[in-house]
């Protein structure tokens, strides 16, 4: 077992902690609260070329694998808790054609989201299915050699910006599960429109919009896989999409720890500083060995992936642990700053109000935990 | 166009490591950064050739770590980087290390045109660049904020202490470049992976044909008496008391020692 980086890994760190440092941190509550999608950090990440860091090099990207990939996305969530999560969808597009994407897809839209010239976005949950799947009532009919789409979608990260979204939508939605297939929807298709922007109780500037198909015809090469196997899909995307949750939390809770641990340092009380209490030294210790826990989860469940292993259990327990983790840890950091922690003048506040969707999307903690007993029982059958 | 950008690596520290012997900064195992002003040069450089065509060439003198800022030259789109090298080098002054870079120069065929940093930040003397110049027998144009190809001529503006000034000078020549010239990019990941892959010439004394009695501590006129980091007083003067006579205080504080 060796936790050392290799020589490239640790140069694509060094520079993420450059531009976190000189650009992103600096601004990072300010496009939280202007709520704008922050194009300038994109095209930044586009520039570093950041976008491509699992894809193989013959369409453009490094090739380096998700470890490298989520080392990329802790940081980037740790210095602009927006630019990670627009950095872990658009892996949520990037995936699906990269893993079941015919080399013409590949050719036509993983190579300019692997160059970031387009985001990308994932379309999985309607106002009736998220958790459940199977309930998905977008449907897709054949006409000719089109497919025509019919429904709407929700909540979908990077919607509105992004230019390539991966729909799934049902071809009979009696059969469930076995009647949805993914399709690639390219923006301004004829068809396709966007619906309100979501008011959150965080993360203002990260589009969660209504996707809206009114006969959206879509050519059928841009079936993703194979018609009627885009559960398949579905569930091996969010397995990296569970890998993605996992590292954004731990960019976080690190943020929210950091903060904490300097003004724990600064505030006096009785006398002394705040950090020579024991009451608040125990939870900067517990915040830590949380964090600590998290990160080696997800790094442990992304080298399953990267060996090609069944990592999804991990992938799973690595989100469930991770997201109540963040919650946890920012609230902590919010009560050792006091009452000026409740303040909109420290970050503290919105990085709580961030955490919990981390227990939210992706799969809630529940679906996580469901997940897990799953393959366990599996594992262990009598 | 053939440009050679000479580039120096300098620590990243205010608490460089003195050599008590020679009183020279012991580099080795300290860790070193791209002089800021050298990055302005590679830009210019690289900016030049991207607009008028050329090849860019990125030197420095320097240890086998000296390495890494030729690394980040060929990052930001310099085309080769040769390192010159050699133990009889170490603790060249200015006149040492300007003789040393022009052989080196000129041992690399043909060029058209140096360019450098303005001055280095650790040495701060900016004589090197003058000192390539005078050693190669060209023009030198120190201090550039701007330059202009004016097809054989360059057009150079420069940054005086209250004035700019153009100048037209033919080529070959050296310019020095101040930080104002440009916006030095920032290489991405892939540039940066190509660079580190590259290969860098490494030529020590024989190969420039240098003699080793004008280069290091022997060709080096300039004795350091003593090189030290100077100590900053952090323990101001304290006020206390209301706030309005604290600052008030303050006021007639600042007014005695004429600061307002």
């Amino acid at each position: 077992m060796d936790f050392s980086l290799t020589e490239d890994q640790t140069m694509i760190v060094d520079l993420v902690k450059q531009i976190g440092e000189d650009v992103l941190a600096p601004q990072a509550s300010e496009i939280a609260e202007r709520g704008e999608f922050p194009e300038e950090n994109i095209e930044l990440l586009r520039e570093m070329d950041l976008f491509g860091i699992p894809v193989p090099e013959e369409y453009g990207g490094l090739d380096m694998g998700f470890l490298t990939w989520g080392l990329v996305g802790e940081l980037l969530s740790y210095y602009c808790s927006t630019t990670g999560s627009i950095f872990g969808a658009h892996m949520l597009a990037q995936y699906p054609i990269m893993a079941h994407g015919t080399d013409e897809q590949k050719q036509k839209y993983l190579v300019p989201m692997t160059t970031g010239e387009h985001i990308g976005a994932f379309g999985l949950t309607e106002p009736n299915a998220g958790s459940d799947a199977g309930a998905v009532s977008t449907k897709a009919e054949l006409r000719g050699d089109r497919y025509a789409l019919n429904g709407t979608k929700v909540f979908i990260s990077n919607a509105g910006p992004a230019q390539t979204y991966v729909i799934l939508a049902n071809l009979d939605p009696e059969k469930g599960t076995r009647g949805l297939t993914a399709f690639i929807v390219e923006k301004g298709t004829p068809g396709f429109e966007f619906g309100k922007d979501e008011k959150k109780m965080g993360w203002d500037a990260l589009p969660n919009c209504e996707l809206i198909f009114r006969d959206c015809e879509v050519p059928v090469e841009n079936v993703l896989y194979r018609p009627g196997r885009g559960f398949r899909v579905a569930m091996d995307t969010l397995g990296v999409g569970r890998l993605g949750m996992a590292v954004g939390a731990v960019g976080l809770a690190q943020a929210a720890f950091d903060a904490a641990i300097l003004y724990a340092q600064q505030r006096e009380q009785f006398g002394k500083k705040i950090a020579e209490f024991q009451a608040i030294q125990f939870k900067l210790a517990d915040m830590a060995t949380e964090i600590e826990l998290s990160r080696l989860m997800y790094q442990k469940a992304a080298w399953l992936k990267d060996e090609d292993e069944a990592f999804e259990k991990e992938a799973a327990m690595a989100k469930v642990y991770s997201s109540e983790m963040v919650s946890r840890v920012t609230s902590e950091a919010v009560q050792i700053h006091g009452g000026v922690g409740y303040t909109r003048e420290f970050p503290v506040e919105r990085y709580m109000r961030e955490a919990k969707l981390f227990e939210i999307v992706e799969g809630t903690s529940e679906i996580q935990r469901g997940i897990i007993a799953n393959r366990l029982l599996r594992e262990n059958r009598i | 166009m053939n440009i050679m950008v000479c580039v120096k690596q300098i620590p990243d520290t205010s608490e460089v490591k003195i050599d008590p012997e020679t009183n020279t900064i012991v580099r080795e195992g300290v860790p070193s950064v791209i002089n800021p002003a050298d990055e302005h040069a590679i830009e210019a450089a690289v900016h030049l050739v991207e607009e008028h065509g050329g090849k860019v060439t990125v030197m420095t003198m320097g240890p086998p770590q000296a390495e890494d800022v030729l690394r980040q030259g060929l990052a930001m789109g310099a085309d080769e980087a040769i390192l010159v090298s050699d133990r009889c080098f170490a603790a060249s002054d200015t006149l040492a290390t300007s003789y040393v870079l022009a052989n080196a120069i000129t041992h690399n065929n043909n060029f058209d045109l140096v360019l450098t940093g303005k001055q280095a930040l650790d040495g701060d003397t900016a004589q090197v660049p003058p000192g390539i110049a005078e050693h190669l027998g060209i023009p030198q144009v120190t201090s550039a904020i701007g330059i202009e190809v004016e097809e054989d001529r360059l057009r150079v503006k420069r940054l005086l202490e209250e004035e700019f000034e153009t100048v037209e000078v033919p080529m070959p020549v050296l310019i020095s470049c101040s930080s104002q010239i440009n916006e030095p990019r920032r290489p991405g990941i892939k540039a940066k992976l190509m660079a580190k892959r590259k290969e860098i010439k490494v030529w020590d004394h024989h190969s420039i044909e240098v003699e080793s009695c004008l280069c290091g501590i022997e060709g080096s006129p300039t004795r350091v008496v003593r090189v030290f980091a100077p100590t900053f007083e952090t323990d101001g003067e304290r006020f206390e008391g209301e706030a309005s006579d604290c600052a008030l205080a303050v006021v007639n504080r600042l007014v005695e020692s004429k600061i307002i």
